[in-house]
């Protein structure tokens, strides 16, 4: 749809844009009804139409048509790329034609074009006029359809109909794919790809053809190549190449790659040459890559290039879909419907007025909105007569979406931070027509103080806004990980206000939709999981039936199950915003309350987490064996060095000791120099000779200050190469299961959910042995620390189920203990939560965990651990 | 917010009343709740009661706006309606001014009505009296004063003011920062 915008697109002559469009119809009908293709050909009206003026055709163009149709013949898959191709050359090159849209390929529109090269002048307008007609006329029918009952669909009988025709280009991309990796023809499929996402590219083509002619495989440069790149100007179209090569080798990496050559090296290569190309920042490069597998992101980067269609939606309070369609059509606007899943959205193909200021616009018949920002609305579903609360409504399109849904009963809330953008606000809910509302400027952290009870809570929360790069291409470089984590801890705060401001006993509602234009995993996925731990939450479906599932685990997170109902909408597979959509029911008003300790260790964990991103991480999966090749090899080599340090280490120690003991050798002299002429000196030289010693002491005891930091140093050097260890096995076993699941059914979940149960404690153990190693505390020798290292975990490998009382996995999980830290409590395990201690003064434990021993608040009074109460009662 | 005085109802009726009428009363009185008029920052705001509790919760300098906007007081105490107010003023209308749709875009623009671009206009209407401007499909698009009687009209050359601008929906995007 977005291609329709674009200039270089503009079709001279033949059928009008109209008439294009319906063909997109017509095509998928004909892919349903493929099975007839080879019998007696069936006429439609237009058809027919054509069919008389083709008699009147020369023979010529008789027998073109007839090549055309044998090549109709391919009911495979293959048909469909076959033909564009062929047919592009030709008729393309000569006539200067409207380019490679697959969709409107079959014969007919070809005889179609040569019927209107025919005539030209009159009977051309005259088609158009025709084509015009028809399509008013269908497309309202279906639009009444939609509107009067959604239920009956099953006149349309396709499910092609329910879908976006992006989603039908992408569907049936992905239906090509497959069948190419079949043949393991891959550049076919990359031309394929290139003719969807872009035409620009089309020129392109047959470069990409010389290539497969030479079989020349993708090398990666060399470092001094690179270097020589850096001097040289950039040559884009050279780097794009680059880059398809190597997604190409990347996504079939066993069989294509370079000897001696890693996957870490393809990709930092290809970041790189992203980076150029595209003009991102590395960072946002890296966490897209996280997201997206290679050939995904390149259509994602490819769609933020484009701009979204206009789209707007009817304001039913004033008008009706159809009178609006009908006023603007006579404005001079070309516009469809925006797809089945929307009864008041229509898309804007080119206008000849501003649409933005019609007077039908001013009147407040139609406000400008993306697509996208119609779903969570529609999530939301708000009520006749409920009371709505949104936080952050500016510029009001949602907050006025509502307003029409709820036909301006009940009450809307429309709150905004800004007071400048809330007359944004206030100047469409005007236009609008809209008398439900109160608007109100807080900041949305502090409402449910302000006040609480909704029924219906929309939380678009404020974002780094990394699904609308093609609206606004700033973010592309101005972000880093800095703005992630700051918006992402104000979307927390904020999701949780909302929980708060809402009334879960209320009769029609309890809902909270929580959405971002962000496509980020920290500001969606995260920020939910946390709001269902914190607050008596449950994720429902959104009743948005496209979109992608939300991810349920994300590299080494793994959100709750429940995340899967989320939506998240890319510009690439839908054709509108990166958008990502949340729908929250609140069970119950009591706030669940967490210990103390919990919320410092929450925010402490995605710092954590998230600094030690390996460039080694690829979002396509390497087979599993190669995997653990790549991650020993990796794993050997950082350890390489590991030796030659330790023994550096300790012969520094080594040194120190010896100085040490020198030291204590000319100390015990002096001291027997001392003892023996203490009487016959004087005061003062008793003194100076004191003051030696002293000094002595004082240097021997700098020197074992020295050992100990020496000591604590390579303990620490130990330890994060334990800590890397234990991160990448953990990786790996990810990766395994993955690929476990990808082998098995999907749908295997419960087999699944116990896999990571039995891994809960080993995961909590590994995480458990990172951090606190800053503060640990140094009272025991720190040689003896490092044995200890070893004894926790063999002990651990031994026993692996230890009991870590009823406190919730999840609290514990992630959290890193330094393993010599001193253990409390009847569990033998490092202090964590609340704590309480043991007025036996003389107990042997002292400190125990609130849970081990049930307690959930602190007592009044003495309180004597379990087995202090019970010598006492023995006493 | 607070209610209006009594002499702020006067004014701010009377200026309706030159629009409407005697069909102010169905603002007042209406069959589905309660309604009132309410002042803040100088505001009228017209509100459901239902509406009116709620918005009492918010403090008076978050508060930015609540129901209809009507207009405001100057702050030589007259009322001036604003375009807000045109959904109320419309369907109420005793007297009705169309443009012809070559003249819709100047009046969006901010100028009278000239005879040239006058579509319709009703009958019997007084010089100098309130009404409201429709494009010739019906959608309102503002209102103002007639500058002429329906019979002076009638006379006049094309190119004299046969409504004056007072109030147009292109105010919504000229001057969106003073609606409220």
């Amino acid at each position: 749809m977005g291609r329709k915008l674009d200039p270089t697109n503009k079709v001279k002559r033949g059928p009008g844009r109209k008439a294009r469009k319906q063909k997109g119809a017509e095509t998928e009908l004909a892919k349903f009804l493929a099975d007839e293709e080879t019998g007696p050909k069936r006429l439609s009206s237009r058809a027919r139409k054509r069919a008389a003026k083709r008699s009147q055709a020369s023979n010529q163009h008789k027998e073109e048509a007839e090549t055309e149709q044998t090549k109709k013949g391919f009911t495979d898959e293959n048909s469909e790329w076959l033909k564009p191709a062929k047919r592009k050359r030709p008729v393309d090159e000569s006539e200067g034609e409207d380019d490679s849209d697959t969709e409107w390929e079959e014969e007919e529109d070809l005889e179609e074009e040569e019927g209107a090269e025919m005539e030209q002048g009159d009977g051309d307008e005259d088609e158009d006029d025709d084509d015009d007609d028809d399509e008013m006329v269908d497309d309202y029918g279906a639009m009444e359809d939609s509107s009067e009952g959604e239920e009956d669909d099953g006149e349309a009988g396709s499910d092609g109909e329910e879908l976006l025709p992006i989603e039908r280009a992408a569907r049936k991309q992905k239906k090509l794919q497959e069948a190419m990796e079949q043949d393991s023809e891959e550049e076919e499929d990359e031309e394929e790809e290139e003719e969807e996402s872009g035409d620009e590219h089309a020129d392109e083509d047959d470069t990409v053809q010389a290539n497969i002619d030479e079989v020349d495989r993708f090398k990666l440069p060399g470092a001094e190549e690179r270097e020589k790149e850096g001097l040289l100007p950039i040559d884009l179209k050279s780097i794009y190449q680059r880059i398809k090569d190597n997604v190409d080798v990347l996504s079939n990496f066993a069989s294509k790659r370079e000897e001696g050559k890693e996957r870490a090296e393809y990709l930092s290569l290809l970041k790189k040459d992203l980076c150029t190309y595209y003009s991102y920042n590395t960072f946002l490069i890296e966490k897209l890559l996280d997201i997206f597998p290679v050939s995904e992101l390149i259509d994602f980067l490819e769609a933020n290039e484009i701009q979204r269609p206009v789209t707007i939606r009817t304001n039913t309070l004033k008008t009706r879909r159809r009178d609006l369609a009908q006023a603007l059509i006579n404005r001079g606007v070309n516009l469809d419907p925006l797809g089945k899943w929307s009864k008041v959205g229509l898309v804007i193909f080119d206008s000849s007025v501003p649409i933005g200021a019609t007077p039908e616009y001013l009147a407040g018949h139609y406000m400008l909105q993306g697509a996208s920002s119609l779903l969570p609305v529609m999530a939301l579903s708000p009520q006749e007569g409920e009371s709505v609360l949104d936080m952050s409504s500016a510029p009001g399109g949602k907050t006025t979406y509502m307003a029409q849904l709820m036909r301006n009963t009940g009450v809307i809330v429309a709150n905004d931070a800004s007071a400048d953008r809330l007359k944004s606000v206030v100047g469409n809910i005007h236009r609008l027509g809209v008398t439900n509302t109160v608007i109100c400027n807080y900041d949305g952290r502090q409402f449910p103080k302000v006040m609480g009870g909704f029924d219906r809570v929309l939380l678009d929360a404020p974002c780094s806004g990394t699904g609308v790069i093609s609206k606004d291409p700033a973010v592309k470089t101005s972000k880093d990980e800095a703005d992630i984590q700051r918006s992402a801890h104000l979307q927390k705060e904020l999701i949780l206000s909302a929980i708060d401001s809402l009334n879960a006993e209320s009769a029609t509602g309890g809902y909270l939709v929580y959405c971002t234009c962000s496509i980020m995993v920290e500001e969606n996925e995260w920020v939910v999981d946390y709001a269902l731990k914190k607050r008596n939450v449950k994720l429902v479906p959104t009743g948005l039936d496209f979109g992608k599932e939300g991810f349920t685990r994300f590299k080494e997170r793994r959100f709750h199950p429940s995340l899967r109902l989320t939506r998240r909408f890319y510009p690439h597979s839908h054709n509108m915003d990166g958008f990502f959509v949340a729908k929250l029911k609140k069970f119950s008003n009591t706030v669940p309350t967490t210990p103390a300790g919990q919320t410092a260790e929450e925010d402490k964990v995605p710092a954590e987490t998230e600094t030690p991103a390996p460039s080694k991480e690829s979002p396509t999966k390497p087979e599993s064996k190669m995997a653990a090749g790549m991650y020993l090899e990796h794993y050997l080599d950082s350890i390489e060095n590991l030796p030659f340090e330790l023994q550096r280490n300790f012969q520094l120690m080594r040194d120190l000791d010896q100085r040490t003991e020198d030291l204590k050798g000319q100390i015990d002299s002096l001291a027997r120099e001392y003892t023996a002429n203490a009487r016959t000196l004087s005061s003062e030289q008793k003194l100076s000779l004191l003051r030696q010693i002293q000094q002595s002491y004082s240097k021997c005891k700098e020197f074992g200050d020295d050992k100990v930091q020496l000591a604590m140093q390579t303990y620490e050097m130990v330890d994060k190469h334990i800590r890397r260890l234990d991160t990448d096995l953990a990786r790996f076993e990810a990766d395994l299961k993955e690929k476990q699941i990808e082998s098995t059914d999907y749908d295997s979940t419960s087999s699944k959910g116990k896999k990571s149960e039995s891994r809960g404690p080993k995961e909590k153990k590994v995480a458990r042995t990172r951090s606190k190693v800053k503060n640990s505390d140094d009272d025991g020798s720190p040689k003896n620390g490092q044995k200890k290292v070893k004894l926790i975990h063999t002990g651990e490998f031994n026993a692996p189920s230890v009991n870590f009382g009823n406190v919730h996995p999840s609290d514990v999980l992630d959290m890193p203990v330094d393993p010599n830290e001193p253990t409390y409590c009847l569990c033998h395990q490092v202090s964590y939560g609340e704590m309480i201690g043991c007025d036996n003064t003389d107990c042997s434990i002292e400190w125990f965990h609130f849970a081990c021993v049930g307690l959930t608040t602190k007592p009044r009074g003495k309180w004597y651990c379990p087995r202090c109460s019970q010598e006492r009662k023995k006493k | 917010m607070r209610p209006l005085t009594d002499d702020e109802t006067k004014t701010m009726f009377e200026k309706l009343s030159k629009y409407i009428g005697e069909n102010i009363k169905l603002l007042v009185d209406r069959p589905d709740g309660t309604y009132c008029f309410r002042l803040h920052n100088d505001r009228v705001y017209y509100i459901s009661e239902k509406i009116l509790k709620l918005a009492t919760n918010i403090s008076r300098e978050k508060l930015v706006s609540v129901g209809t906007c009507f207009g405001k007081f100057t702050k030589t105490q007259k009322f001036r309606l604003h375009i807000t107010a045109l959904d109320y003023l419309a369907p109420y209308a005793k007297f009705k001014v169309w443009v012809k749709p070559g003249a819709e875009q100047s009046f969006l623009y901010g100028n009278h009505v000239l005879k040239s671009g006058l579509g319709r206009i009703t009958e019997n209407t007084a010089q100098y009296q309130g009404v409201v401007v429709y494009s010739m499909a019906d959608v309102p698009l503002g209102f103002g004063v007639a500058a002429k009687s329906t019979q002076e009209c009638r006379r006049v050359d094309p190119m004299s003011i046969v409504v004056f601008h007072q109030a147009d929906i292109g105010e919504y995007i000229r001057s969106e920062d003073t609606l409220t």
